[in-house]
């Protein structure tokens, strides 16, 4: 490792994927050729039953921002792992939620987090907002080919806008199209499922509780109806990972606190459901 | 064809020595401080904008005195190295001994090739995560290391500064006594410096991931006015406030 220096016309500024391209290190998945069909339909994405992260959701509630993610992944129908985390912290205001194929997205919330920091640290002040956004767009961009050949990663970013004082959403597809939303949004397998929870208890006003429970039971019924999204699982002690970001910053909600507003989301399920069975059927 | 004149090397390393002395002594010097929970960064600077101090890694500081423009390039060098080793390989191999041998390999190969050398010292500080774990890499214009123990002063008047601090320092400080010390060692038996003339970073041991923590004028004036009886160390101002 020697002190990289560069003359001033050649300098890569505050970027660090910019450092990496003008050094030759390489990032990222790069794009393997397709060739022929002996690996799949369309690349070695298809043919391989990569591990994927299935749901991640995220709300705005009073004070900012909330998001959470189930801790499966699947690879075709196989249970990956159980405890993959898919929210991070991507600074100290905001966070990074993935769904998609694994490899490529923790390794594109690595170089994500990196970047902030490193243009934080090299300028002297953090990126805005929407400049954290812009970044995990080009990101996206840079991952296109890669996603063609089925290894597609689809985040949601979340952040505390300091400068506008408040939380803002922000979803994306492969191409690093970026849309920010005003309410909510959900990506990944169960996202439909996650999603039409959400509206049906989304207010503006919601308290940090609130917006908790709405998120809980979002990924609750995702879980339920689609099976690539893991559940509570009270016996191993795996819970999803809620994030609140608020003018306060990025808090993680403790695995305790996460298992008690189940408890609360699952008896008001059970007392409603009369026993928990709707939607089962009965085989007698 | 006219040839050059010979200088005698010694001679001539001495000229280079003298002119690189002469332009860190114009500027105004820093000290670096263990204190019980870390590294405390002082420099006497009354810009806002133009750090003498900064972060480098996790648990790496950076000071520099002398010409701006040259250690901010050595600053910025040194996070490139810093995060690119920290994506290699990872976050617990990015090491400030390293750091300081190729910031003294650089230094000393333009000190000796170039025509101008570094009007700078620098320092790199890493807090451990024991106390004897801490490091002070006091690297000068060229390019010779010292690796500091308890204190390291850089500047122009870092001998009068040193013989201060010598006879003030204890190990085991808190960090409003560090800063009290470190603050009157700068300052000198005729002066006195008020928040607004410091620039004060910290290399917090027990934070979690990223140490360095700047300090605001205001928690720098709690902790200057804070009465040596005071044991409770007012909150340094938080995790770097990078947005405000």
């Amino acid at each position: 490792m020697t002190l990289p220096s560069f003359s001033p016309g050649d300098d890569p500024g505050p970027s660090f994927t910019g450092l990496l391209a003008r050094l030759d290190v390489p990032y990222g998945v790069p794009a393997v050729p397709a060739a022929g069909s002996s690996v799949g339909s369309a690349g070695p994405g298809h043919g391989l039953d990569l591990p994927h992260g299935t749901t991640v959701v995220a709300s705005k509630f009073a004070d900012g921002v909330i998001m959470a993610g189930d801790r499966r992944a699947t690879s075709g129908n196989l249970i990956a792992h159980r405890t993959m985390r898919k929210v991070f912290a991507a600074d100290r205001w905001s966070g990074v939620a993935i769904a998609g194929a694994a490899g490529p997205a923790l390794d594109m919330v690595k170089l994500f987090q990196l970047q902030l920091q490193h243009y934080e640290k090299v300028e002297g002040h953090a990126l805005s907002l929407e400049g954290k956004a812009n970044q995990l767009s080009q990101m996206l961009k840079g991952n296109l080919a890669a996603a063609m050949q089925g290894m597609v990663v689809v985040p949601i970013f979340a952040g505390f806008d300091r400068h506008r004082g408040y939380g803002r959403l922000f979803a994306y597809d492969v191409t690093g199209g970026r849309y920010e939303e005003e309410d909510f949004v959900a990506s990944g397998s169960g996202s439909l499922f996650a999603r039409t929870a959400i509206k049906l208890g989304y207010a503006e006003t919601n308290t940090r509780d609130q917006a908790v429970d709405l998120l809980i039971r979002a990924l609750f019924t995702a879980a339920d109806d689609d099976s690539a999204t893991g559940g509570p699982d009270a016996v191993r002690r795996i819970y999803p990972i809620v994030a609140v970001i608020t003018e306060r910053g990025y808090e993680e909600l403790t695995d305790d606190e996460v298992a008690a507003r189940f408890e609360v989301v699952l008896a008001e399920h059970a007392s409603r459901s009369n026993g928990g069975t709707a939607g089962g059927s009965s085989a007698s | 064809m006219s040839m050059p004149f010979y200088v005698a090397v010694d001679q001539q390393m001495k000229d280079r020595a003298d002119f690189a002395q002469k332009g860190i002594a114009r500027g105004r010097s820093l000290v670096a401080v263990e204190y019980v929970a870390g590294v405390l960064l002082c420099a006497e600077n009354p810009s806002r904008n133009l750090h003498k101090i900064s972060e480098i890694y996790d648990r790496i500081g950076f000071g520099g005195v002398g010409r701006y423009n040259e250690y901010d390039q050595l600053r910025i060098a040194g996070i490139r190295h810093a995060d690119l080793k920290g994506f290699t390989y990872s976050r617990d191999d990015v090491d400030s001994q390293a750091l300081a041998n190729l910031y003294a390999q650089i230094m000393g190969q333009i000190f000796t090739h170039e025509t101008k050398p570094l009007e700078v010292e620098i320092l790199v500080a890493a807090v451990g995560y024991r106390p004897e774990g801490n490091r002070l890499f006091h690297i000068r214009f060229d390019g010779s290391v010292t690796d500091e123990d308890g204190f390291a002063v850089l500047g122009g008047e870092a001998e009068s500064i040193r013989e201060r601090l010598k006879t003030t320092y204890t190990a085991g400080q808190d960090l409003g006594a560090a800063l009290r010390v470190a603050v009157a060692a700068l300052a000198g038996p005729d002066r006195s410096l008020a928040a607004a003339d410091l620039e004060v970073a910290s290399l917090d041991r027990l934070s979690e991931g990223r140490c360095f923590r700047r300090l605001d004028d205001e928690a720098v004036a709690g902790l200057l006015d804070s009465a040596p009886a005071a044991a409770a160390a007012p909150e340094a101002s938080g995790p770097a406030d990078p947005e405000a």
